[in-house]
């Protein structure tokens, strides 16, 4: 069943791949030369060898299998958001399912869509079966074990449809499938004029659900591999498009047809997602995010075209899709940074902050908001820079000097000082010794306890503000209360001006 | 076309041309028509050939020592003066860093009001050039600090022609112990903590004290200062023992000459 999709020069000789089972090197996958001189997956290396003296052999690596055919599933969101990897192998090659509910007639008919996918798939090198069905489990049985002419099964036929195919077509586990054989139940039709109780009581409930899944009789929800975004445009091309001017051009013609709806519906875009699907069945993805809803083409451009500079067309691209998985009202309240600028500033501004977040990343892009808290590290939190700052913001708190830079994990300092609650006479920084001057202190600052936080964290601290020789100045403190036996432990919190 | 021997057109001209070459060397006689920023701070101001920090153009601060707070302090300064002089069409201000670690308190403690600061860190100095660059150019903004280890004279000329471009104000970060390097900036400052004085309460520290050094400045002379930071008024002040320094003292002419 598992085809090897190989480079040219290699399909012609037979190959196939192995994995260690049990001890002895067996078959995992065979090309189409290899499956004419009877070799099977499933067969014993040495076995296989004695069928074709030619064979060629190399390990199998499921872990690449694995992200080729989720790179192939994102692939094929070209006819459908809705793709599911479908990953139970049992009986018969792992897929992807798609949901193509509504799709089917952007394409010509379901005949169209399947010649379509089977056809783009084959010339990327994959051997490839597909099959149309009202129910995952019809499709998933029809594509693995139907004969090649009767793929496409119309709504109401699959219980005719699937009669004559083996019961591993269920998607049953091999041992439940090898013991349905043995019985003498060897086809699927077998079992439409069984009882179901005592079959569930024998086999479990798994075949029973399974059989009503294939025949439509179950709803059976395919999750997408991705979020199916409502707000989804996208352009196809005759012949694939690799320059960067025309994928400018492109994007630019998407971005401007979003835009217009958005504009309808008073809406605007926080983040786009371009997906670029290659010729070759893979799928580049393109993300830029705005610091408040946007719905202006010119603006949206000049963030996609630092993200297209960098961008690997491949072959070509023969597809181009523009998705906004964020969407908000553009009307939103505005304070904080944007009730300072005023409305002629405000563009300039907020381009600029999604141009710098775009390269650098929107954590790099902030401001300082204002916390109730009296611990120095929680005084503070980084906000987006353009975010609305909620309710009024409350002033920093001004009794007490606080200093310029603060140390995000105070610094351990070796400090000399007299006991019990005097400042330091000196400490040692990075190397630097620094007799202190002058000090103002302490200032006590107790944990918050009430916010269970690591022991450590709530010990009392008494802060110091000292003054070296130099005149700079520091903030000191030492950590828990004086204790006879015990060394104090000094830290370094932040440096004043 | 009929041709005027027209004197004020000459002078215009002429006028014109210098502008060019002031824009593009980095030097020029126009110097004067820059627009300011006043320091609030009499003769600091009376000092720079502008009556005040000029702005759309570059300045350089370094920092005097390791471990000293008071580059960051001034720039805090600076920045405030300048968002204010710009009044509400552009009153934001960004400052690019390598890292964090700025505090909220004590950065509004210089009147630099946060709510109007943006903050953009930069893990490569290419990336900080290229913030920087793109703040200036985007007229958006007051004015635009990075804290930078190494910028060369093709890098300081670009902010410099970025800063002309955009309208607004760049301020150079230099950290202690550089080497002295060719630079496009308009001026030049050295900032180092010193000691205070007493205290006004008798114990404790006194109100903080910068030594700022005017290391280079077009069209006007070095000089130096002590000033105090008043921490109750929120300005800054020539310190005591220091207002009666004579301005054109010889070791300013040497170095002038030097």
């Amino acid at each position: 069943m598992t085809r090897l999709p190989t480079l040219a020069a290699w399909r012609a000789k037979p190959f196939a791949t192995t994995a260690k089972a049990g001890g002895r090197l067996v078959i995992v996958a065979a090309n189409a030369p290899a499956e004419a001189a009877g070799i099977a997956p499933g067969q014993v290396l040495a076995d296989a060898r004695a069928l074709e003296p030619g064979l060629r052999v190399t390990a199998a690596d499921p872990s690449a299998d694995g992200s080729a055919l989720a790179a192939l599933a994102d692939g094929l969101t070209r006819y459908t958001p809705w793709v599911a990897v479908d990953e139970q192998g049992g009986g018969g090659a792992r897929g992807a399912l798609l949901d193509i509910t509504g799709c089917a007639h952007l394409f010509g008919g379901e005949a169209a869509l399947l010649a379509d996918l089977v056809g783009r798939l084959e010339r990327c090198g994959f051997a490839a079966r597909a099959a149309v069905a009202s129910s995952a489990g019809a499709a998933w049985a029809i594509a693995r074990f139907a004969p090649h002419d009767r793929l496409i099964i119309a709504p109401g036929a699959e219980g005719q449809a699937l009669a004559a195919l083996p019961v591993a077509a269920l998607r049953l586990p091999a041992e439940t499938a090898g013991k349905l054989e043995r019985l003498g139940l060897r086809r699927i039709g077998a079992l439409y004029t069984l009882p179901q109780a005592p079959l569930a009581r024998r086999f479990g409930s798994l075949v029973g659900r399974r059989l009503d899944q294939a025949l439509g009789r179950v709803q059976e929800p395919i999750s997408p591999r991705r979020p199916v975004e409502p707000w989804r445009l996208q352009l196809a091309f005759a012949e694939p498009i690799a320059q960067r001017q025309d994928i400018a051009a492109a994007t630019e013609h998407l971005t401007a047809a979003l835009c217009r709806r958005l504009a309808e519906e008073m809406k605007g875009a926080r983040r786009l997602v371009l997906a670029l699907y290659r010729v070759d069945g893979t799928l580049a993805r393109a993300e830029i995010g705005t610091s408040r809803p946007v719905r202006e083409t010119k603006h949206l451009m000049r963030l996609f075209a630092e993200k297209l500079d960098g961008l690997d067309a491949g072959l070509g691209l023969d597809l181009l899709a523009l998705s906004a998985p964020v969407v908000e009202p553009l009307a939103a309240s505005q304070s904080g940074l944007l009730a300072c600028a005023n409305e002629a500033a405000l563009p300039a501004l907020a381009a600029l902050v999604d141009r710098l977040a775009n390269r650098l990343g929107a954590s790099e892009v902030r401001r300082l908001v204002p916390v109730a808290s009296h611990l120095p590290e929680r005084a503070q939190r980084a906000a987006p820079a353009l975010a609305s700052a909620g309710a009024a913001e409350a002033p920093w708190r001004k009794r007490r000097p606080r200093p310029l830079r603060l140390f995000t994990r105070p610094q351990p300092v070796d400090a000399i000082a007299p006991v019990p609650d005097d400042p330091p006479l000196l400490f040692r920084w990075r190397e630097q010794l620094h007799r202190i001057r002058r000090a103002d202190g302490p200032e006590r600052i107790a944990g918050e306890w009430w916010q269970g936080s690591a022991p450590a964290q709530a010990e009392v601290r008494d802060y110091y503000r000292v003054e070296d020789e130099a005149g700079r100045r520091f903030w000191l403190y030492r950590e828990g209360l004086y204790h006879p036996e015990r060394r104090p432990r000094w830290f370094l919190h932040g440096l004043f001006a | 076309m009929s041709y005027r021997h027209d004197l004020v057109s000459v002078e215009a001209l002429k006028s014109r041309i210098l502008a060019l070459e002031g824009a593009w060397q980095g030097v020029g006689r126009h110097e004067e028509a820059r627009p300011a920023a006043p320091l609030g701070l009499e003769p600091l101001d009376r000092a720079l050939p502008w009556g005040g920090l000029p702005t759309a153009c570059l300045h350089e601060v370094s920092a005097g020592a390791a471990a000293d707070g008071a580059v960051a302090g001034f720039a805090a300064y600076l920045l405030a003066r300048l968002s204010a002089a710009a009044g509400r069409r552009q009153s934001a201000v960004l400052w690019c860093a390598a890292g964090d670690g700025l505090y909220g308190p004590g950065l509004a403690a210089y009147g630099l009001d946060t709510h109007r600061l943006i903050l953009v860190r930069g893990r490569r100095q290419a990336d900080l050039l290229w913030a920087l660059e793109e703040a200036l150019r985007s007229g958006a903004l007051a004015a635009v600090l990075g804290e930078i280890e190494e910028a060369d004279l093709t890098a300081t000329r670009r902010l410099q022609l970025a800063a002309e471009a955009g309208r607004t104000t760049a301020l150079l970060l230099r950290p202690p112990g550089g080497k002295p390097a060719p630079s496009a900036a308009v001026t030049a400052w050295r900032t180092a903590a010193a000691p205070s004085g007493a205290a006004p309460w008798g114990a404790g520290l006194g109100r903080e004290r910068w030594r700022l050094e005017l290391v280079r400045c077009r069209g006007g002379l070095p000089r130096q200062w002590l000033v105090e930071w008043n921490d109750e008024a929120n300005r800054l002040a020539v310190a005591a023992e220091f207002r009666d320094r004579s301005v054109d003292a010889p070791t300013d002419a040497r170095r002038l000459a030097g």
